[in-house]
């Protein structure tokens, strides 16, 4: 028997062990998520996923649908805090979307459109970060890192090559490689490796193969991001 | 050597790597001779710690400058002896209270290359100062009273009794001990796990560290209590690094324990099940007071607080079923089996029973630990410990409030002032900008960077707590910094970052006037100006 949940006045149907991302998903309902990807488990870090349940904040990727819950998920308030959220993700890093090779095709980026973003709002960190090109094919920019650790697993779980780790503590957590130098050259990313491809911003890039579509024509130009996981 | 603990353990290199960078006392390189940490808190800041840093530095510079590798100077966050500020670890010992003489006969040590255990005993001297005794200090606990309690009414009943008695936890959250107990001993499945956790933090607290010292067989009690209550046959003692020193004497009082047959393979004799107890030392990071941080931690991870539900007494070291409780809460759940509840109810207020060890620090005569009954007024506490023209009071610590002397006649309880236990005390000498810029700074070092909002909160709190500190803050950032706090209060992944900016609040809104004098208000009246300028203007097109 299926078991339902109010999503901003819709009646969303669930079953049991789904979690509120995952049951919105599939009745075609989008809740702004970065360090969530289907697929992969949830860890809940990024905060962007935040909805109110019942009145009271809960982050969509780590609770579970359960029978009573009355959901905010894009009321203005909702979206004003994620934004906030959002913005502070901006503002830590150094993200620089107009020369931005993943600009386009970003989900940061294409989530501050969605939630209406229009300036930075907070005082920047302006952090000094390292910037890895050993690679023959793959770079690591850590600027735009926003430590959603999704590389992490799919290196280790889809890649079965255990190629990240988030180390550090506070503003100075950062993706370290699993080398002795550190460095991605001594490794044997591809690529066509599962963690270069679900990085949701332009941390891990493939070489020579950028700005490959003209503005305009960039997948996020013409869909917004949330249509576009929806899309067939 | 990254390299050969990676291979030693069979663990990735980044994996050793993530776990130095997080713990504030791992290095990748071998500690100096002597390895100074400054404890940073406000309290030891008041008593200008900073100043005996430069002494000390002064007296050094030349060793420093000629072989780095013999002396570092570094701070960290408080090391429970706010009782005893100034104070600094050097190798792991205590300095406490220092001066300027006792930096001198320090400097003269280092510099003759004198070994620690050379060193005058006095300099590492902790005195214990109990300054108020009610319930729990008063009471005399012999070893294994509790145990045969147990062995005669068996768990339910001591279940039954712990949840009349109410008590709940004195580590912070104030969860009911009884309903911990229970969820765990109801587990059928997996090996259970009775975890202390000894990793008091919180700046300004320190009555677990004199607990630690004076009554640790109380302790090895409750635990061992909890672990026939549960059914649990292993348990740890999570000390923070801060503690080291204490390590000797708990292991000599553990063995007691074990000769005296009270724990370890002897308890299956007497009382037929086995428990024994391991300590387990901390690196440095406030966050593993958190139990689920801290049972990461236990397992050789970074601290980062896990996703709950599932809680730890159903999934929590190894995902067994595991009590956490706290070093007092123990003790305290001993001495009610031992001594029933009925003396224990009779205290305190409607939903916060018995008493409570606080820690109190900063201006007053007596800084020392106090047990009180729920229910005393902050007014009360403050006469007793002798301290004048307060300003304001920080209680719970950094993560507690900040309480002006219009809220002095609020009460001890879970109800309004609950939380760790550090009281630290501002006199009208003191700046309390100063005071929440230090629990700023706190709260950015100790964030564990897993979360946005606390990660990126505690930072931007932190330099805009430092602006307002130098007169550079201006009005209208006061919006961003309040919006900055109720973020982490509304979405953070655990208590830190819910808590972080509580002082900032307390500050802005309880403390106008201060605020008022701090703000940046050059150029505020150039609008009024350009309207005077152009007022010829305006007169001459009018006419």
């Amino acid at each position: 028997m299926n078991k339902q949940i109010i999503i901003d006045g819709e009646v969303v149907t669930y079953r049991p062990g789904q979690t509120l991302i995952q049951a919105a998903r599939e009745s075609g309902i989008y809740i702004p998520h970065l360090c969530y990807q289907p697929g992969y488990h949830a860890i809940g870090s990024c905060r962007v996923c935040m909805v109110k349940v019942n009145g009271r904040w809960a982050s969509a990727c780590t609770t579970l649908a359960a029978e009573g819950q009355v959901i905010d998920n894009r009321t203005l308030e909702v979206d004003a805090h994620r934004k906030q959220i959002v913005q502070m993700l901006f503002v830590e890093g150094n993200h620089y979307c107009p020369y931005c090779e993943k600009s386009g095709e970003c989900d940061l980026q294409a989530t501050a459109y969605e939630l209406n973003m229009q300036e930075d709002h907070f005082q920047h960190l302006y952090p000094h970060r390292s910037l890895d090109t050993s690679h023959a094919e793959v770079w690591l920019d850590r600027d735009r890192c926003i430590l959603c650790g999704l590389c992490v697993q799919a290196s280790a779980e889809q890649d079965n090559k255990h190629l990240f780790t988030l180390g550090g503590r506070g503003t100075a957590t950062q993706l370290l490689v699993n080398s002795s130098s550190g460095q991605l050259g001594e490794t044997n990313i591809s690529a066509a490796d599962e963690a270069v491809a679900v990085c949701p911003v332009g941390a891990l890039m493939k070489k020579q193969s950028i700005y490959s579509r003209r503005s305009g024509e960039r997948t996020y130009d013409k869909t917004p991001i949330s249509k576009l996981e929806f899309k067939a | 050597m990254i390299v050969s603990i990676a291979n030693e353990y069979s663990v990735p290199v980044s994996e050793v790597r993530a776990i130095i960078d997080f713990y504030h006392f791992l290095s990748d390189k071998k500690n100096a001779d002597y390895h100074f940490y400054f404890s940073n808190n406000i309290i030891d800041k008041m008593a200008h710690s900073d100043l005996l840093v430069l002494q000390l530095g002064e007296r050094l510079n030349s060793i420093i400058q000629q072989d780095p590798s013999r002396v570092c100077l570094d701070e960290t966050s408080c090391i429970g002896l706010a009782d005893h500020a100034p104070a600094a670890l050097v190798n792991g010992r205590p300095l406490p209270a220092l001066n300027p003489q006792s930096i001198e006969e320090v400097a003269e040590l280092v510099a003759l290359g004198r070994p620690l255990d050379h060193w005058p005993a006095h300099l590492f001297q902790v005195r214990t100062r109990i300054c108020r005794r009610s319930w729990l200090l008063n009471m005399s606990l012999p070893p294994g009273e509790s145990l045969l309690s147990w062995q005669t009414k068996g768990s339910a009943t001591i279940l039954q009794e712990l949840q009349a008695s109410q008590l709940r936890g004195r580590g912070g959250a104030g969860f009911a001990t009884a309903l911990k107990w229970r969820s765990c001993e109801e587990q059928h499945s997996g090996e259970k796990y009775v975890i202390c956790n000894a990793d008091e933090g919180e700046p300004g607290t320190f009555k677990d560290r004199v607990m630690l010292s004076e009554h640790s067989d109380w302790l090895w009690e409750g635990m061992t209590l909890c672990a026939a209550t549960v059914g649990a046959s292993k348990g740890f003692l999570y000390l923070r690094a801060e503690y080291a020193y204490l390590l000797p004497q708990l292991e000599t009082s553990l063995q007691v324990r074990r000769d005296t047959g009270w724990l370890g393979a002897a308890l299956k004799e007497r009382l037929g099940f086995e428990f024994d107890i391991q300590i387990v030392l901390g690196a440095g990071a406030y966050i593993c007071g958190e139990e689920s941080a801290l049972l990461e931690s236990l397992e050789g991870k970074r601290g980062i607080p896990r996703i709950r539900p599932p809680f730890p007494t159903i999934s929590g070291y190894l995902r067994q079923p595991t009590v956490v409780n706290n070093v007092e809460t123990f003790i305290h759940a001993a001495a009610i089996i031992s001594k029933g509840s009925d003396s224990f109810l009779q205290l305190g207020t409607t939903q916060s029973k018995g008493t409570q060890l606080l820690s109190i620090s900063g201006d007053c005569q007596r800084p020392g630990v106090y047990e009180y009954a729920f229910g005393e007024t902050v007014e009360q506490i403050l006469s007793d410990c002798g301290a004048d023209e307060v300003q304001a009071v920080q209680i719970g610590g950094p993560s507690g409030q900040l309480l002006g002397p219009q809220s002095f006649h609020l009460t001890l309880g879970y109800e309004a002032l609950g939380g760790s236990g550090s009281l630290m005390i501002f006199n009208h000498r003191r700046s309390l900008i100063e005071v929440v810029n230090n629990f700023t700074n706190f709260f950015a070092f100790e964030s564990c960077g897993f979360c946005t909002p606390c990660r990126v909160g505690t930072a931007l709190n932190q330099r805009m707590l430092t602006r307002l500190h130098l007169k550079q803050l201006r009005q209208h950032e006061i919006q961003l910094l309040e919006e900055s706090v109720r973020l982490m209060q509304n979405s953070s992944h655990c208590g830190l970052g819910q808590s972080a900016g509580n002082s900032i609040l307390n500050l802005l809104h309880d403390f106008p006037e201060t605020v008022e004098q701090l703000l940046n208000t050059i150029g505020d009246d150039n609008e009024a100006r350009l309207v005077q300028a152009l007022q010829p203007a305006v007169q001459l097109r009018k006419s």
